[in-house]
């Protein structure tokens, strides 16, 4: 493991296997009275959200108290980069301030990479999502959730996902959610399809290690996992679809469409949820709906990343590393 | 590893292992008057085996159940951040919890004390227990911190160029205690 985390297709199938076994032990400490660790303290990690995030922000700062680390939180809206400030004198303001993690979330593909190799700044980078790129730790805590339900919680220690059957609907072409998905449940041994209207898959899909196909209908049957994604109109500036109806009618999940789902066949969606287009009411409320628990599951998967991160004196490291001990 | 197990000599063996954890039991109930209020905690990964079978015995003795679990203290260790992070070992709290209860400790080899001082800061998360004791298979001595064990197995004094490994069936497939050399490469103990 690096010592950031920029993207989910970095993880080899080892550290993505350590990173949810060590979210599994995470999660137990919500359990208890005292929710919080000794393990980070005395170390600053800032949020850096150049974009709107409610749910990202809060797990993550969740996750940051648990293992008492410092907290510093950084909204654009209101800063200094409403003023014009660039990216690197916002980091290396940050540096000059001994910070020692950055958890990014920026508008702009590729801006964790930038910050991470350029030499602005030591601090280790953890990407909270970028543009349309990737969303790593929503790629975990959703593969965690997987194995959770499909494998089981203590039977899924030291396991992957091998020859699960992954289906994810939705806007495949604005979605990072998607994207970090298919890199790691393709690591992890999964078989993804993807299922959307042609002009939400973006170009090149064809290169991804997934399916892909328009009709969800003939693929619900031989799923094991629904994943439906939010139609992110804010990022739309063409007409992707005729109407919302039609889309809903032919990608949304009902009551009739999950009833052709395998008994065990969990459904889920990252959030936030619009009730009506992908998903409706009657879906999003069934016990076979893991949105809430997806919420939960990203606190413990976000400690397991910011303590395999920052816990030691460098990150774990699976392999390579003989001397060891 | 085969050249270090040759060089080692074997202080306790699987029978000797059984009497000393028969031992233990006997003097938890003697000095918890009847153990009716004791909960044993192993230290993963051995101290974890270690409290199942302390607890088998205590609920021979006793004819009652004896609440066991394990506390991981990895999170809580004074050398975290000089090593890479450890992957984490589970912690499992019996369902009436600690609060009241004599609560003892259970590990294999007590060397410099830091892995106790971790657990205790453990413990202080979880509840409030109504005392702490602690016992170990083996004390090997060379304490940094104040901290003594309330059952020994065995005292084993060694030289700090001396490893000391215990091996237990669960893990290792056969119960012994070895006494070797240290490797130019430090084979840590604790």
């Amino acid at each position: 493991m690096q010592r950031h985390l920029i993207s989910a297709a970095d993880l080899t199938r080892d550290d993505a296997v350590l990173i949810l076994d060590t979210a599994e032990e995470m999660a137990r400490v919500a359990d208890r009275p005292i929710k919080k660790l000794p393990t980070l303290r005395g170390r600053t990690v800032v949020n850096l959200f150049f974009e709107d995030s409610t749910r990202t922000r809060i797990s993550f700062e969740a996750a940051e108290k648990r293992l008492s680390a410092d907290v510093i939180n950084f909204t654009a809206k209101g800063s200094s980069v409403s003023k014009g400030e660039s990216l690197k004198d916002t980091a290396q303001t940050l540096e000059a301030m001994g910070v020692d993690a950055v958890v990014i979330r920026h508008g702009a593909s590729g801006a964790p990479y930038r910050l991470a190799t350029s030499g602005w700044i030591d601090a280790a980078v953890i990407n909270a999502g970028d543009g349309t790129h990737q969303h790593p730790t929503q790629a975990l805590l959703d593969a965690f959730t997987m194995r959770r339900r499909l494998v089981g919680r203590d039977a899924g220690l030291g396991q992957d996902l091998d020859g699960k059957r992954i289906t994810i609907v939705g806007d495949i072409l604005h979605g990072r959610v998607a994207r970090s998905n298919v890199d790691l449940l393709h690591t992890l041994g999964a078989q993804v399809t993807l299922v959307a209207p042609p002009t939400l898959l973006p170009v090149g899909v064809e290169t991804w290690p997934c399916e892909v196909s328009y009709d969800l209908d003939s693929t619900l049957p031989k799923s094991d996992a629904v994943m439906m994604l939010r139609v992110q109109r804010e990022r739309m500036n063409a007409a992707f679809f005729p109407t919302e109806r039609e889309y809903s009618r032919r990608y949304g999940l009902d009551g009739d469409r999950m009833a052709r789902m395998p008994e065990h066949a969990i459904v889920m969606h990252p959030g936030p949820m619009v009730r009506g287009m992908e998903i409706t009411a009657e879906v999003a409320d069934s016990d076979r709906c893991t949105a809430i628990e997806q919420v939960a599951n990203g606190v413990s998967i976000r400690m397991a990343v910011l303590y395999l991160l920052l816990g030691g004196n460098e990150p774990a490291v699976t392999h390579s590393r003989t001397e060891e001990k | 590893m085969d050249t270090q197990q040759s060089e080692s000599r074997a202080v306790l063996e699987g029978p000797d292992i059984a009497r000393v954890l028969t031992r233990i039991a006997h003097e938890i109930v003697e000095r918890a008057k009847g153990a009716d209020d004791v909960v044993l905690l192993g230290i993963p990964t051995r101290g974890v085996f270690l409290a199942q079978r302390l607890a088998a015995k205590l609920e021979e003795i006793t004819e009652r159940k004896v609440p066991v679990g394990s506390l991981d203290i990895t999170m809580y260790r004074d050398d975290l951040r000089m090593k890479p992070p450890r992957a984490l070992a589970r912690t499992d709290i019996p369902a009436d919890g600690i609060d009241g209860r004599l609560v003892v400790l259970v590990d294999d080899v007590l060397f410099s004390g830091r892995t106790i001082r971790a657990a205790l800061d453990a413990l202080n998360d979880i509840g409030r227990p109504r005392a702490v004791q602690l016992a170990v298979l083996v004390d090997r001595g060379h304490r940094e911190l104040p901290i003594r064990a309330d059952y020994v197995g065995k005292n084993l004094p060694t030289s700090l160029r001396e490893t000391v490994k215990v091996q237990l069936a669960e893990e290792d497939g056969r119960d012994t205690v070895l006494l070797g050399a240290k490797q130019p490469a430090p084979g840590a103990q604790q």
